[in-house]
């Protein structure tokens, strides 16, 4: 079947980018780093357990000027249950849209207002809530709690002014666990996070992509600069709007990491200029042929029933009701197979198209006879089209329930009329390795609605005033003033800057004579390689940190120590530093218990001492350490050892 | 045409309207706005009346709706590109409404909209929910019924539950009344808002008596604007036992629980919303609910062997018979909740005013304070009735267990058992309009549609 074709490297091959116009937006999620949630009283946490479950279905619901969403129509006929996992410890009966919204999180708000001023945009005078339908079932109600904060403004990259479009504040969505077709999973924790998205304004790159990642870099610097967003995997996406000479928007959704986006940007650029040659082609050939899609639409199953082939046979199987199609399209002979650029086919995007209703693929005209359907049984079906002319006029097969076959057939109309056009207004996934697939014809205007539980409200100019003063500094900035005030590099900077660690760091190197870097280090890389063995870093408190710098700086401990004491907190094995340092037996020693440790390991090698001298410095320092790790630091010991042994051999030379 | 904004708008425009209209501007128009700061291309799109005067709401091509303040607004003009064309995906919405070819064979049920939740819609007056899809639009909305049953609809009322009143329940009694007399239908739906929809259940129970067919109380907790709303299901919950529960009588069709998948269906005498919000709010009281609605199917629950509850009948023709309505109320029927402190004070007032009847919610097993006793005496002897239930919702009261009650049950204190008392309070509104004043002492604690379990169910 077309659509398992293997894609056979595209992004490998070292094509040169089409020499086309392209003009790339994107949309920053940031998740805020709020204690709550946006409209409700819930703790953003994970769930503690998934135990507790309930049952929904979603319907559609027409816009507030009559319209129903293409994007809602389509996911309806899916005609999904939904079941949602959740735990009283992350969730209310809000999430479970079994009580009205709350007042609004302040603090989300604050940061929403702060992110706009300095991004110098336009804040709204009042403020509507609206509904963003989504019935996927990623939000219980069926929507998306949104708002629009602000609307133009700039960023300075590189000396560029990029322009913003819009900044609004809205709520996270459930994160799915799984779906077999039948029942959709959701678990509830995430949703209602609050996420500041920003849309920055299309810019037109002339070939060279990487400025794209740079203005991403940058907002997502401005963000972190304002300590007020969350950290880590997932808490910040990325949805990327590309066009190439003017065309339809492309909207690609979920890049999480910027390495991806390059490779997807590159991807979807020879894939829509792809699809321009080929509208090129159709239109050549509509200057002499007549190009009519589904010009025919016959029943064929008698046809595909009696056929051997395995993949028909399979499609009958696993699906009840099972009936096949076959579509005449006029004019688009070969080009179904098309390919402009390696792995660039209409048929395949037909193929993803189709897997948007469960259905795995499709068979066209251009690759049959093949997957076991014979000649014979490809010229039944042309017969039956009263296709004569092959190499103008092609047909699809389709096969699949049948109560949603019409519609998977009205979708594959729908999109072979845009290979006219060139490239559909449409919005797609990122894979793994970079590539975008179908997800969903675009998301219209038509979903959203106003929130009616949540009045519109106005912000005073009062709060906006004070606002003013709580904007960031400008990343670079703060990186070095931080180098400069702690003599640190850059990177530990940025580093200890970026962590959830920065004030505590703040904190012990200005109230104590340890060296900042130190800090730094053991704050940043220690914790982080903790965490890689897979040991908890949250069991490590604020105050845990600092009753550890502040042992160190009274030398009740030794500097080693402290990766010692951490790893036995992460690891949950101690309640607390105290704890930590008896069951290590990390106590520092005074100078008298120092020395008398040192003194009879001496006397114990006093024979070797004897013979080898000078040499036997490194015998005495490995036992010593052995019996003095964590205790004392090494540097001391090596002291103290160097200056006996010294005054041993003199003696004796004596 | 510009219209040039000067000192015009600095003054606070009563109307929105007026606004409007001063800029030949009406409600819909493309405008393009600019005001000090920056400029905005959008629909204009009414404003809530109950906010304030100062702002214009514009739809942005993006879908958000935002509030300007009309002083800061230098320009207002009729934008030459019509966004409204961009807000619709044409080729879809073909899809939408499918066309309605109804099997002839199908049950028929009446489906009467009395207003709330489950046929609302945003309201531009108000900017909240509002009562405002017929019943009409509810079926386009659902489709699936048409799989279940031939709905007849008809709007008999636009209220929100909390502005009905007894007058209404005469007007929803006859209109049933007349429904069943037409002897085509199999059951009929009322839908009904929530918060006041057991009082409608129970002074149904009253007003109809033998029922031929089950009389399905329906609504939802969350408006039918949202895609996530309970109207649908409890809705399907309500065809299907409309149209296939065994049983004749009024009965309310509602969410089990948070779940989409359950229906229960629950005695119109024994049902309470015992929660502000929750789908599943409503509850059977000292009883399980009789029936569940699941994928269609009813499962029958084991109720109490004292439960009446007639077979319905299923040949239409013998159906107008049988039924009687008296569709009366008397409303001056007084329901007290004692509480520590309360003045006994009141229960000479509640006479003055008017009533005849008083509904006390005691405390436990039915009790109040001592100092009340004197109180309802006078109250008593003077001719007013007193019927004890309990705040405590479940459980039945009992005078006989201590002191308190036994000084109410000599004073002449009536107990109602396990009645709930906002069905007492109905049921006496009815017996107060339908039969003689003397007869209603022995009347309320008379089983009319199992307002009294005489066994209380275990769990
Ligand atoms: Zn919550």
């Amino acid at each position: 079947m077309l659509t398992f074709k293997i894609f056979y490297g595209l992004l490998k091959m070292n094509l040169n980018l089409p020499d086309v116009k392209i003009k790339i937006g994107f949309e920053i999620h940031q998740q805020l780093d709020t204690k709550k949630k946006l409209f409700c009283d819930c703790y953003c946490v994970d769930a503690n357990n998934l135990d507790s479950t309930f049952i929904r279905k979603l319907r559609p619901t027409q816009s507030e000027l009559g319209f129903f969403d293409s994007t809602t129509i389509f996911e309806s006929k899916k005609n999904r249950l939904i079941k949602y996992h959740f735990s009283p410890n992350s969730s209310c009966l809000v999430e479970a849209d079994e009580e009205p919204p709350h007042d609004i999180n302040s603090d989300a708000l604050e940061t929403a207002l702060i992110i706009s001023l300095a991004l110098h945009s336009t804040i709204v005078d009042e403020i509507h809530v609206m509904r963003k339908i989504v019935i996927d079932g990623s939000n219980t109600s069926g929507f998306q709690r949104t708002m629009l904060i602000a609307t133009g403004g700039y960023i300075e990259v590189n000396d560029n002014k990029i322009g913003i479009q819009t900044i609004s504040l809205e709520e996270d969505a459930s994160k799915i666990i799984s779906d077999d077709g039948v029942f959709r999973e959701y678990s509830l924790d995430r949703l209602g996070v609050p996420l500041i998205e920003i849309a920055v304004e299309p810019v037109t790159v002339s070939g060279k992509i990487e400025e794209i990642i740079k203005i991403a870099t940058t907002i997502g610097q401005l963000l972190r600069a304002s300590k007020r967003v969350s950290r880590g995997l997932g808490s910040i996406r990325q949805d990327v709007n590309i066009s190439i000479n003017d065309g339809n928007v492309v909207e690609v959704k979920g890049v999480q990491q910027l390495d991806q986006l390059f490779t997807m940007i590159k991807y979807e650029i020879f894939r829509q200029h792809g699809l321009m040659l080929i509208s090129e082609k159709l239109k050549t050939i509509q200057k002499t042929h007549e190009i009519a899609i589904g010009s025919k639409i016959i029943d064929v199953h008698d046809i595909m029933n009696n056929s051997k082939s395995k993949v028909i046979k399979k499609i009958i199987t696993s699906s009840g009701d099972c009936i096949f199609k076959a579509i005449r399209i006029d004019g688009f002979g070969g080009l179904l197979g098309f390919e402009p650029y390696p792995g660039i086919r209409l048929g395949k995007e037909l193929g993803e198209l189709v897997r948007f209703y469960g259905i795995g693929g499709i068979f066209h005209s251009d690759e049959l006879p093949n997957y076991g359907i014979t000649l014979q049984e490809v010229q039944m079906v042309r017969k039956r089209l009263d296709i004569i002319t092959d190499e103008i006029n092609a047909f699809i097969l389709v096969g699949g329930p049948s109560e949603i076959l019409d519609y998977v057939i009205n979708a594959i109309c729908e999109r072979l009329s845009y290979a006219l056009i060139g490239v559909p207004y449409e919005t797609r996934a990122i894979t793994v390795e970079g590539k975008t697939v179908f997800s969903r014809p675009r998301a219209g205007s038509a979903r959203m609605y106003p929130e009616t539980d949540i009045p519109p409200f106005q912000i005073s100019p009062l709060l906006l005033e004070s606002l003013y003063t709580k904007i960031p500094k400008t990343w670079n900035d703060i990186i070095l003033s931080i180098t400069q005030k702690y003599k640190i590099n850059i990177q530990l900077a940025e580093q200890i800057f970026d962590s959830r660690y920065y004030q505590i760091f703040e904190k012990i190197s200005d109230s104590t004579s340890i060296p900042p870097s130190f800090v730094a280090s053991k704050l940043v890389e220690d914790i982080t390689n903790l965490e890689r063995q897979g040991f908890d870093s949250k069991l490590l408190t604020i105050d845990m940190i600092k009753d550890v710098f502040s042992r160190l700086e009274l030398n009740e401990i030794a500097k080693e120590s402290i990766p010692l004491i951490f790893e036995k907190i992460m690891k949950n094995d101690v309640a607390g530093v105290e704890d930590a340092i008896v069951v290590l037996g990390l106590k520092s020693l005074t100078e008298t218990e120092l020395n008398e440790v040192i003194d009879s390991i001496i006397q114990e090698y006093s024979d070797i001492i004897k013979s080898k001298g000078r040499d036997s410095f490194s015998l005495l320092m490995g036992r010593s350490m052995s019996k003095l790790r964590g205790k004392v630091d090494g540097q001391k010991v090596n002291n103290i050892i160097k200056q006996k042994l010294e005054q041993l051999v003199h003696n004796r030379s004596k | 045409m510009v219209i040039k904004m000067n000192i015009e708008f600095n003054k606070s425009y009563s109307n929105y309207n007026y606004f409007l209209a001063e800029n030949n501007l009406s409600i819909g128009d493309t405008v393009d706005v600019k005001t000090k700061e920056t400029q905005y291309v959008g629909i204009l799109m009414n404003r809530y009346e109950s906010y304030d005067k100062n702002h214009i709401v514009l739809k942005l091509k993006n879908g958000y709706n935002i509030g300007i303040q009309i002083a800061k607004i230098q320009s207002i003009k009729k934008s030459d590109n019509l966004l409204k064309s961009g807000f619709q995906n044409k080729s879809f919405i073909s899809n939408v409404s499918e066309n309605l070819t109804l099997n002839q064979e199908l049950p028929k049920v009446m489906l009467l909209s009395t207003g709330g939740t489950i046929a609302s819609k945003i309201d531009y007056r108000t900017g909240a929910v509002t009562g405002l899809l017929s019943a009409s639009d509810l079926y386009t909305s659902v489709p699936e019924l048409k799989n279940y049953a031939s709905v007849d609809t008809e709007v008999i009322l636009n209220e929100y539950s909390e502005n009905i009143e007894p007058f209404h329940w005469t007007l929803i009694t006859n209109k049933i009344a007349e429904k069943i007399n037409q002897n085509q239908y199999s059951g009929i739906i009322v839908s009904h808002g929530t918060d006041t929809m057991s009082y409608t259940a129970a002074a149904l129970s009253f007003s109809l008596t033998n029922l031929p067919i089950p009389i399905i109380l329906v609504g939802s907790q969350k408006s039918s604007d949202r895609p996530s709303s309970d109207a649908p299901t409890n809705l399907v919950g309500a065809i299907t036992l409309a149209t296939r529960l065994d049983y004749s009588g009024v009965f309310v069709s509602m969410h089990e629980n948070l779940s989409d998948d359950v229906i229960a269906c629950h005695l119109g005498t024994r049902v309470r919303k015992n929660h502000t919000s929750k789908r599943g709010a409503f509850e059977s009281i000292d009883v399980s609910p009789i029936a569940l609605v699941k994928d269609h199917e009813i499962q029958i629950k084991d109720f109490q062997s004292d439960f009446i509850l007639n077979k319905r009948i299923t040949d239409h023709g013998l159906q107008k018979n049988k039924l009687i309505a008296k569709p009366n109320f008397d409303p001056h029927v007084f329901l007290l909740k004692f509480y520590p402190g309360l003045d006994p004070k009141i229960i000479d007032n509640i006479q003055l005013l008017g009533y005849k009847i008083l509904i006390i919610e005691g405390t436990g097993l039915g009790h109040v304070n001592k100092k009340f006793i004197s109180h309802l005496k006078k109250s008593i002897d003077s001719g007013i009735l007193v019927f004890m239930t309990s705040q405590c919702i479940w459980g039945k009261t009992r005078l006989t267990v201590y002191d308190t009650g036994r000084d109410l049950l000599s004073i002449g204190v009536i107990p109602l058992s396990n009645m709930l008392s906002e069905t007492a309070v109905v049921k006496a509104m009815w017996l107060l309009a339908n039969t003689e004043f003397k007869n209603i002492k022995t009347l309320m604690n008379v089983n009319y549609f199992n307002e009294i379990s005489n066994i209380t169910s275990i769990c």
